[in-house]
């Protein structure tokens, strides 16, 4: 453990060991994607890939790059026997109709009431681009969300009320940051495990909203 | 020179074969709605597009899960400033830089739609279903101007099927019949585009002889083709950008 809590490495391994063996699992572009490399021997999981690919593998090597096999961050990938390519509607479906056990996102904000603000800082004049993370967030089973504790510059993302523009409301299970992983429930915020050598206290102090220990 | 439909004229056989993208693409008129598949670069029928580019067509509308890259493709259609009004889930990328410019100005309209609805509204264009309900974007700015009902206890967002007057799609194999197999995760929205507009161009590596597809591989049925032209070799966008390609002159 570093001063900061968990490394991102020891935290892709967390949410790892707690996806259920057999799930299929939706990994958000950005962060989520280093949970892959930390699957517990003998558990098999089946990634889906939002742009057609169910049986998602790891990179390529640099001479076996084949730019239309590629995950929904738009990098080349591969797959593992048993994969199937499918189109957009079947695709979405997958993900619309619950079919999904675990989609791990990135976030901006997350509320007590489980609502999850990671597609738009609302900024005036920025892009807005919001690709599948709606529908992921509505359709899968369980959503994680993999984050930093607080921001750049020390404000909490885990909050009473998102400020960012809402991607979903009342969806996210569970949060995983460097300091504490934390499930949401009714009544909001819930303490799973912190870092070693963390204080409540100083967890509480970087928290917007209550945590409840269990 | 129109269409070549020379076989198609002198007996009846259903032959949907183009020789050439420029002659696949000639009736297109101003105004059209055009679908054009791909996800960034896999799928993205750029040949098809860029015969589009030269051949004039302008004021469209395009639907397509990205805004193109660097300035080829649909980037470079863009650029020529022949697009009016863009659907799409993700406008951004690394190497978008042509839309971000347009839409920063003010010059082009954006409608965003997250993927699953695009995906969605354009299958039900295709399947004769003019509207459906989904939870997907209830509770966010997106839901913003449109009708919202629970079910089973939860709001719903009214979305409208979309269609196209053309699909510009990019798939691996096709016999003069249409039917069409793809490759990988290039198939994305070209099946769905296929089945939404009313005339599907699509631009395959391969034309193959009928039953050479097993029909037990067709991914698209020929009902939905309007029209097939052979590019044995296609570009990809990531060498055009890499070789600083500007598709539309400076």
């Amino acid at each position: 453990m570093s001063a900061e809590g968990w490394t991102p490495d020891e935290i892709a391994r967390r949410v790892a060991a707690d996806i259920p063996d057999g799930s299929f699992v939706n990994l958000g572009i950005g962060r989520p994607e280093a949970v892959a490399n930390f699957i517990p021997e003998g558990k098999e999981l089946v990634f889906h890939s939002e742009n057609g690919l169910l049986g998602m593998g790891p990179s390529p090597a640099a001479n076996a790059i084949d730019l239309e096999l590629i995950n929904a961050g738009k990098k080349p990938v591969t797959t593992v026997p048993g994969a199937a390519f499918f189109h957009q509607a079947d695709s979405f479906a997958m993900i619309r109709g619950g079919h999904i056990d675990v989609c791990v996102m990135g976030a901006l904000q997350v509320s007590s009431r489980g609502d999850l603000a990671n597609w738009s800082t609302g900024a005036p004049g920025a892009i807005p681009a919001v690709g599948g993370a709606m529908d992921l967030s509505v359709g899968a089973k369980a959503i994680f969300v993999l984050m930093t504790h607080t921001t750049k510059d020390g404000q909490p993302k885990l909050v009473e009320d998102i400020t960012f523009p809402a991607t979903s409301r009342g969806v996210v299970s569970r949060v995983y940051t460097e300091l504490a992983v934390i499930n949401i429930d009714t009544d909001g915020f819930v303490l799973r495990e912190s870092a070693p050598g963390l204080a409540f206290g100083d967890l509480q102090a970087r928290t917007g909203a209550p945590i409840r220990r269990p | 020179m129109k269409a070549n439909l020379t076989t198609q004229d002198s007996n009846p056989l259903i032959d949907k074969r183009i020789n050439f993208v420029g002659d696949a693409v000639a009736d297109i008129r101003d105004g059209a709605t055009i679908l054009i598949g791909g996800f960034g670069e896999a799928g993205s029928p750029i040949e098809l597009v860029h015969a589009l580019l030269d051949q004039g067509a302008r004021n469209l509308t395009v639907v397509s899960n990205n805004a193109g890259n660097g300035h080829v493709g649909l980037a470079a259609l863009i650029e020529a400033r022949r697009v009016a009004r863009m659907v799409c889930s993700f406008p951004r990328s690394s190497n978008s830089v042509v839309f971000d410019e347009q839409f920063k100005a003010g010059e082009i309209e954006l409608e965003l739609v997250p993927q699953g609805t695009l995906a969605e509204r354009i299958r039900a264009g295709g399947a004769g279903i003019p509207a459906f309900y989904t939870r997907t974007s209830a509770g966010t700015p997106l839901q913003e101007g449109k009708e919202v009902r629970d079910f089973a206890g939860r709001p719903h967002v009214l979305e409208t099927a979309i269609r196209g007057d053309v699909a510009l799609v990019k798939a691996e194999r096709a016999d003069r019949w249409g039917n069409l197999a793809y490759n990988k995760t290039a198939r994305n929205f070209g099946p769905i585009m296929c089945m939404a507009a009313d005339q599907a161009i699509v631009q395959v590596r391969r034309l193959v002889e009928l039953g050479d597809i097993d029909p037990e591989h067709v991914i698209t049925p020929s009902i939905f083709v309007g029209r097939v032209v052979e590019v044995p070799d296609p570009a990809d966008e990531t060498t055009l950008i890499n070789q600083g390609i500007k598709r539309v002159p400076q």
